[in-house]
């Protein structure tokens, strides 16, 4: 049986050293992104990709409910180029909102920028997401 | 379909959302993410308490 800090430093090795690119670790966070928590799906991590799922889509729901605006890929202003790199995240989602013209409306009431932010976080969370699926996909996570 | 929240509900969904993100991403056993999830979620919420008391003082 090897010793606790033997095995500490093949962990530490084994994340330093170059991962093999593989078909799963292009594929689950392409995927991931596309559709949130779908890399995790893809992995047969049904529960937590499930979750994911669910929480991005249904932030990214509510985020058009509350009249939130979808960032323009060409805002110009910095803010606006930071919020587009936040919604594009969403993969799917934003592509949808920005085919059908959604997030463009007037803004009819006080708290619909809590939208906006919805949407961007949304869009960000889909990235941490992303990036787990493929840490899944190496082995640097269970 | 307008959805008009409160400033509390909105950021109460926005932290049951981001807690599930948060300790499914940032722990590796199941135990250790719903502990985290948890922990993430007592920390936004009390964050949010704790930033309401911060404006009522400055506002007096």
């Amino acid at each position: 049986m090897p010793s606790p800090s033997t095995t500490k430093n093949e962990v530490a090795a084994a994340n330093e050293s170059p991962q093999p690119i593989t078909t799963m670790s292009v594929l689950a966070p392409a995927l991931g992104w596309l559709i949130p928590g779908a890399g995790h799906l893809i992995q047969k991590r049904w529960i937590r990709g499930l979750l994911l799922m669910g929480s991005i889509v249904t932030m990214f729901i509510l985020g058009l409910l509350m009249q939130g605006r979808v960032y323009q890929p060409n805002g110009g202003d910095i803010l606006d180029i930071l919020g587009f790199v936040g919604d594009i995240g969403a993969g799917a989602l934003y592509i949808l909102a920005q085919a059908v013209g959604w997030g463009h409306g007037a803004i009819s009431h006080a708290t619909a920028d809590y939208g906006t932010k919805y949407l961007i976080v949304a869009g960000l969370l889909n990235f941490i997401s992303t990036a787990d699926a493929y840490h899944i996909a190496i082995g640097k996570k269970p | 379909m307008i959805l008009a929240l409160s400033h509390f509900s909105a950021a109460l969904l926005f932290s049951v959302f981001a807690s599930i993100v948060f300790g499914i991403t940032q722990r590796s056993t199941s135990r250790e993410q719903i502990r985290y999830g948890l922990y993430c979620f007592v920390m936004f919420v009390g964050g949010v308490f704790v930033a309401g008391w911060v404006m009522w003082i400055l506002r007096r």
